[in-house]
């Protein structure tokens, strides 16, 4: 187990009682605590004070993760270390070390923010456990934060690319604006009619991106009720297809579906997500293709798996693209794809579907002949796939 | 000068190069265009350029730096203009361009997008003179 983390917590005894100091030392030190969930080990450094004195001067310059407090202390008491430490907002993980283990005690300390407390005398087991103890929260709150600060970066990154992505339209729609309003173009009719094209097209593309956005964020967010219910597979493919007809017939594209030979295949799933599934594959497909090209959609079925497969005759791919290809806002770029229009979202919205149907998603493809999409999806229907639900 | 400057333009953004052709060719200007840095190189090599503006973010995210160092390296009088809308959106900052800078960005001016025909011609006809 190579790739466990190693951490060391710095641990601080104050007790008056250098025999209980020592013996504190020498119980920890050197010792070494391992856990599976968050997978780290804990080795401790451990620092002794004889008084809240020494405690509070110590703390001016740095915090330990694990306190281990006397009750009874000369000059400032224990119970008053604890009040002054909980008072300031310190927030230490602090095991109080009592000689009278009333009841009444114990519950005051825990008021006064201990975590935990440990009766005298105890064997050096019981204080290895109850270190253990505080050291897994140590260890759980520091991975909350290193989660927390993981998000936050994540959702910078994806608002400053989304802005920019948001921008370059505009950009681009206002210049277009401004050269219509100076009449840039002179006399020229056809100049600008050429620019009003533009700004519906860079239009048209903030919608979608939009549109795309929306999709994203309530699949994650799964804000969105889901409707399982028996779907006919073919008959959405169909429809979609048949609406992606004009635009494929400009370009003399043929999109056709393939079925099992029923004629129509069901599953238990959410209408939405499936028209979505497979109108982002059908779209990719011809936006990407060539002049006179096909996009082949096959459906089948095997046990409790829907297989989707989408073929294209288009541009294609280099291996080194396909590896970026599910990334957020990643578009290919190159001369092939200049000029067709995409948000870069459409195969993250793929992904998180076939998320939601436990399902996957494999991309082949061979630059200048096209590419394959093969999904595969498990009917919602299915014990095995409610088990894994939380409902 | 009776002969018409050649501007060369390189940006992966379709309306930016519809948007600077038009109106350059109006100002009288030759205009030479590109949608990325290896269609750059091949346009630069093929005929006689006198300033070149380049999209910082092409393919790559540094794709105009290699171009512009590339296109300076083979021509080191050339004027470069680098055009970014980076700035804003990663907080990063190029503030006039200093002769420290100069060395490592390998452009005479950095500008922000949206920039306007005015202002970009400006450049080009001081980097010219």
């Amino acid at each position: 187990m190579s790739d466990v983390t190693v951490k060391t917590l710095s641990v601080w005894v104050v007790d008056d009682e250098p025999g209980m100091c020592r013996g504190v030392v020498r119980t920890l030190e050197g010792y070494e605590e391992s856990f599976t969930d968050p997978l780290v080990s804990v080795r401790y450094r451990v620092e002794s004070m004889e008084s809240g004195e020494e405690l509070f001067e110590r703390l001016a310059q740095c915090r330990p993760h694990i306190l281990l407090l006397d009750g009874k202390l000369p000059g400032i008491d224990g119970m008053a270390v604890l009040e002054r430490l909980h008072a300031g907002g310190f927030e230490l993980v602090t095991i109080m070390i009592t000689a009278y283990a009333t009841l009444d005690k114990a519950v005051q300390t825990m008021k006064l923010g201990a975590y935990d407390f440990l009766a005298k005398p105890f064997t050096p087991d019981e204080l290895r456990h109850a270190v253990r103890k505080a050291a897994r929260t140590v260890v759980l709150s520091q991975k909350a934060c290193e989660l927390e600060n993981e998000r936050k970066k994540v959702r910078f990154n994806f608002l400053s690319i989304l802005a920019h992505e948001l921008k370059a339209p505009l950009n681009a729609i206002d210049g277009y604006v401004t050269m219509i309003k100076s009449r840039q173009a002179g006399e020229n009719l056809a100049d600008y009619d050429l620019m009003i094209d533009r700004i519906g097209i860079r239009t048209g593309g903030m919608r979608k991106l939009i549109a795309d956005l929306l999709d994203l964020t309530c699949i994650e967010a799964g804000s969105r009720t889901r409707d399982l219910r028996t779907v006919d597979l073919v008959k959405i493919a169909g429809a979609l297809a048949e609406q992606h007809r004009e635009t494929s017939e400009a370009r003399k594209l043929s999109i056709s579906v393939h079925l099992a030979p029923s004629g129509s295949i069901y599953m238990e799933a959410d209408t939405g997500e499936i028209e979505t599934l497979l109108n982002n594959l059908l779209s990719n497909g011809i936006k990407y293709n060539r002049y006179g090209g096909s996009v082949t959609l096959t459906l089948s079925r095997s046990d409790s798996t829907v297989r989707i497969v989408c073929a294209d005759t288009g541009i294609g791919m280099t291996e080194e693209e396909s590896a970026k290809l599910f990334r957020e806002f990643s578009r290919i770029k190159n001369d092939k794809t200049r000029g067709i229009e995409g948000s870069g979202l459409g195969l993250s919205i793929i992904n998180r579907i076939v998320c939601l149907y436990h399902g996957k998603v494999v991309v082949t493809s061979v630059p200048g002949e096209g590419t394959t999409f093969t999904v595969e999806l498990e009917d919602a229907g299915k014990a095995s796939f409610q088990k894994g639900e939380s409902s | 000068m009776n002969e018409k400057p050649v501007i060369l333009i390189v940006d992966d953004d379709e309306d930016f190069i519809i948007q600077q052709q038009m109106c350059m060719t109006r100002a009288g200007y030759e205009v030479v265009t590109a949608g990325g840095r290896k269609e750059a190189e091949k346009a630069a090599g093929n005929g006689h350029i006198d300033c070149a503006v380049i999209d910082l973010m092409m393919e790559e995210t540094d794709g105009g730096f290699v171009l512009a160092y590339h296109l300076k390296k083979n021509n080191p009088d050339l004027p470069v203009i680098m055009v970014t809308s980076v700035t804003g959106d990663t907080g990063l900052q190029f503030g006039p361009v200093g002769e420290g800078e100069k060395k490592w960005v390998k452009a005479d001016v950095v500008l922000s997008k949206p920039i306007r025909f005015e202002q970009l011609e400006r450049e080009i006809r001081r980097l010219l003179a």
